[in-house]
């Protein structure tokens, strides 16, 4: 199985002030395709730096990103906007669903950017919602439905272009826990019958135990790994 | 054909227009606050169409005004009355081809508010100078005949319902009979048309003698002279010529073109154009400042939003239009309603500015003004968010 995410001696610093903080240091990490993982580790360890520059939210300072096969660390601005529509799903910890729009019109935000008819978006958000178990409530705000379902509706956002990766930052977070172990079982049904590479960053070691692999990142480093039942 | 494909409107119509519901729920996310924008906005244009439109309406007479006539008017000022003695020695003014006066009358119908447009005039004579009045040959004959006579423009007739053989009762706020009454009365013998200039339809002749004669002061006197001379070239020296003949004299006299006797015209009501562009810009400063806040502080409520679209694939340009377009349809569509209101207020003012329909131009005008203030006031917000971090952004930084 090949690679979905390579990063070689990645090295990421930010400015505080007149200060540079390196956050990651060297940082070398593999992740297969269709592979689930949880990266995890203390707050302020790097992990969410990690989780940004694999989706191409962020830049390494040096080192190499590879992403879905391509080198996204020398991409442009413009290059790396289009790149992460095609290849990235996002889910947030607060969902950031607008809420203005309906479930299906939050759904469809990136199909807007590709060059789909009016009826092939619409097929498209109906599998997405369908998928999550929510077609039933296309029609609703944000504001109408419960913590679990919003986030429910990010997953269909994430995934109704059918990119190939899904990275999700605390996807869990605000959940309770039953309706977090809901999440889990999507995304790893996800990663399992439809083969797209999953990597969360979380908190949650009951979360971390549904991957099928963890990272555990401390100081900027991979400390260890391990892999789920 | 493929290249209608790249026609703006095509490409808005296949492309933009499915962006339509994300503006739609940015300006719909305050309500309140949308509303009471868009309401001021509205009553801006709303303003800037009434004051605007008066302004282009009166300024349409200016812009008509031929360059072949001059007028003759008192010196100190306008409404100085000069003999009419002067015709003749005017008349034999080297480069001068026909002469005729009128006076101002300042008539109005029942109530004052209802005003009537009115002149005494040199029937003989006045109408071939200002060969734009189109009167029937009879009609004007009848007009010299008759000595109470009167002739009115179309859209004065169609106004009160006024036809040929009527006697309509018309009182004057400056001229009093010898009677000491300022009730005239004059009988409709003919009705004019002005193409391509209905405002001026707004106007009643009356005959010179018969004012003349009735007036219980200034008997002899006439309000100006038109004069119209053989090339605009000669102009200035002809102008030159006839205030050197009455020089030191009682009654001294300013000759200017046509066109600077309307404006000055204009200017014993007040500068128009000065007022109506101090209000207006007054008016659009306010709203600038207005809108430009309301999009800022909007815009700065959901950064976390323009991140996530960022985050979906958006591109820096891309939400920076975002921004525009929803400050394009706030501003379009309160100077729609706005001029709208103006357009349905303006046959109101016809009394007043002889025009019954918002110029075309100040509607096009109005709308420029408003992609301009979108444009003015989404550009900062816009380049906020197509500059933002998305890592930042989405961490509350």
């Amino acid at each position: 199985m090949s690679n979905a995410v390579s990063l070689v001696d990645v090295v990421k610093r930010y400015r505080r002030g007149a200060e540079s903080v390196e956050v990651l240091h060297h940082l070398d990490v593999d992740i297969a395709e269709g592979e689930f993982v949880a990266i995890m580790g203390p707050s302020g360890s790097g992990k969410s730096t990690l989780l940004n520059l694999i989706g191409g939210l962020d830049r390494p300072d040096s080192g190499a990103v590879t992403v879905a096969g391509t080198r996204i660390d020398k991409l442009s601005g413009g290059e790396l906007t289009r790149w992460r529509g095609r290849n990235v799903g996002f889910v947030f910890q607060f969902y950031n669903l607008m809420p203005a729009l309906s479930a299906a019109a939050n759904v469809e935000l990136p199909l807007l950017l590709l060059p789909l008819s009016k009826a092939e978006r619409r097929i498209r958000v109906n599998a997405a919602l369908e998928i999550v178990g929510l077609a039933d409530r296309a029609r609703h705000k944000p504001s109408e439905l419960s913590g679990g379902q919003q986030q429910r509706v990010a997953i269909a956002r994430a995934l109704v272009s059918d990119p190939p990766i899904l990275v999700g930052d605390e996807p869990t977070g605000d959940l309770d826990r039953e309706t977090a172990n809901e999440v889990l079982d999507l995304l790893r049904a996800l990663s399992q019958q439809y083969g797209k590479t999953v990597i969360m960053v979380t908190h949650d070691q009951k979360a971390a135990d549904v991957a099928s692999r963890q990272l555990h990142v401390d100081k900027g480093q991979l400390a260890d790994t391990g892999r789920s039942a | 054909m493929k290249y209608l494909e790249y026609h703006p409107l095509i490409w808005i119509g296949t492309h933009a227009i499915k962006y339509l519901p994300l503006i739609w729920a940015g300006l719909t996310r305050k309500r309140l606050r949308t509303a009471f924008t868009l309401l001021s906005i509205v009553i801006a244009f709303l303003l800037f169409g009434l004051l605007q439109g008066v302004n282009s309406a009166f300024s349409h007479g200016v812009q008509g005004a031929h360059l072949d006539r001059l007028v003759v008017q008192g010196k100190v000022s306008m409404t100085d009355q000069l003999p009419l003695a002067y015709r003749q020695q005017i008349a034999n003014v080297a480069g001068v081809t026909g002469v005729t006066c009128a006076s101002w009358f300042g008539g109005y119908y029942q109530d004052p508010k209802n005003n009537i447009f009115s002149f005494p005039v040199d029937a003989s004579t006045y109408f071939e100078l200002f060969p734009e009045i189109v009167l029937p040959r009879n009609q004007l004959e009848a007009l010299i005949k008759t000595r109470t006579g009167a002739v009115i423009g179309a859209a004065l007739a169609g106004k009160y319902g006024w036809k040929i053989g009527d006697t309509i009762p018309i009182k004057s706020t400056i001229w009093t009979k010898a009677d000491r009454t300022n009730d005239w009365s004059f009988q409709v013998v003919g009705i004019f048309q002005t193409p391509g200039d209905a405002g001026q339809e707004q106007r009643l002749f009356l005959n010179n003698d018969y004012f003349d004669g009735a007036r219980s002061l200034d008997k002899g006197m006439v309000g100006w002279y038109s004069v119209r001379i053989d090339s605009p070239s000669h102009a200035a020296t002809i102008a030159d010529s006839i205030d050197k003949l009455f020089a030191n004299s009682e009654h001294e006299t300013k000759t200017v073109t046509e066109k600077e006797f309307q404006q000055s015209f204009l200017k014993q009501i007040g500068d128009i154009n000065f007022i109506v562009s101090s209000i207006v810009g007054a008016v659009f400063f306010a709203i600038l400042f207005l809108t430009g806040n309301t999009m800022m502080q909007s815009v700065r409520e959901r950064i976390p939003e323009f991140a996530v679209l960022k985050t979906l694939g958006y591109s820096d340009p891309g939400v920076l239009a975002l921004v525009v377009a929803e400050g394009l349809a706030l501003s379009l569509a309160a100077a729609a309603l706005g001029l709208a209101g103006a357009a349905a207020a303006f046959p109101m003012l016809q009394d007043f500015v002889g025009v019954a329909s918002l110029p075309p131009a100040v509607v096009g005008l109005g709308f420029f003004y408003a992609m301009l203030l979108a444009l003015v006031t989404a550009l900062a917000p816009g380049l906020r968010v197509a500059r933002l971090n998305i890592v930042d952004a989405l961490a509350g930084r």
